[in-house]
């Protein structure tokens, strides 16, 4: 029971580390040179695509994995049944709450109680704040879609904590 | 008991490939090149009939006179191939399916390490371990 928690506390602080208010960029020299403000800018872009690219690459591991036995997914519905039962099931301990589409590639998944989210209480006094936590499962989510065989794009929306939408643009490659 | 082992990528080029008679390793190359055809007819077969459960253990792709091919395609179409001699004793079914088991579970483990990245060949000494055990069982 205390693995779930363990794995919420080490998100904070990821997220909390990758966004302290003078993010460097670090690498690149020329950076340094450019106002304060721009600097802090591209900083905040190199945190999400972090935290994205973290995500990614556990959601390739978990993507392979997961599956069991059999060849469960034959096409883009299941790929995303997979991820809305097994993959949140094993991330999560929970399933998600909805699943939306547009039947041409676009899906929306809803969670009503995210929880990653849980602990920053329920309304909309941060919402601001709650995309970076979005950061990591939207990568997660890309991750898993990519180890299928589907080249996706996700991106994470928050309207009332700690219920948020992840909505998933297959790409036609 | 295996005489060559490839683990083939979704784009076909090999991520691991290992034969047991280190002279004439051209030819199971050659071999598990050709049998990546019968892996893929295989595979738009079964998605095309309509099928509830589908296996990912493929079966004998196809027999030579002297040496037999099985395969196997993970979710993430990943191929195994693995070449056994004929005058083996014949290997049962079963004994093939859970080599392939093991197969699968090391690739799973290379996978799940940070500092594998996917889409490089595989030098994992734990996935080298597990397939010397595989090919040199008969003694």
């Amino acid at each position: 029971m205390a693995d779930a928690v363990l794995f919420e506390f080490l998100h904070t602080e990821m997220v909390a580390e990758l966004w302290a208010p003078d993010a460097d960029p670090g690498s690149g020299s020329a950076d340094r040179i450019t106002p304060q403000h721009k600097a802090g800018l591209s900083g905040k872009k190199k945190s999400w695509s972090v935290l994205e690219g973290l995500g990614f690459r556990v959601g390739q591991a978990l993507g392979e994995r997961l599956p069991r036995e059999t060849l469960a997914v034959r096409e883009e519905l299941d790929a995303l049944k997979f991820l809305c039962k097994d993959l949140w099931a094993a991330m999560f301990q929970k399933h998600m709450d909805g699943l939306r589409t547009n039947h041409q590639g676009t899906y929306v998944l809803q969670d009503n109680n995210f929880p990653l989210l849980l602990t920053m209480g329920s309304g909309s006094q941060y919402i601001e704040e709650a995309p970076k936590f979005l950061a990591f499962t939207c990568g997660l989510l890309c991750g898993a879609l990519h180890t299928l065989g589907f080249r996706s794009l996700v991106t994470a929306s928050v309207t009332a904590l700690p219920a948020c939408k992840f909505q998933v643009v297959m790409q036609k490659s | 008991m295996a005489v060559c082992i490839a683990v083939i990528a979704k784009e076909n080029y090999p991520l691991y490939i290992r034969s047991t008679p280190t002279e004439n390793e051209l030819k199971f190359h050659y071999m598990v090149h050709t049998s990546l055809d019968v892996v893929d007819e295989k595979i738009s077969a079964m998605g095309k009939a309509l099928v509830d459960q589908r296996e990912l253990y493929l079966g004998l792709l196809y027999p030579t006179e002297d040496y037999k091919v099985y395969g196997y395609v993970t979710n993430s179409k990943v191929k195994f191939v693995m070449v056994v001699d004929s005058s083996n004793t014949a290997l049962r079914d079963n004994e093939i399916r859970s080599m392939f088991r093991k197969l699968h579970n090391s690739y799973t483990d290379v996978m799940c390490n940070p500092f594998y990245n996917p889409g490089d060949r595989i030098q994992s000494r734990a996935f080298d371990n597990m397939v010397t055990s595989m090919m040199i069982q008969v003694c």
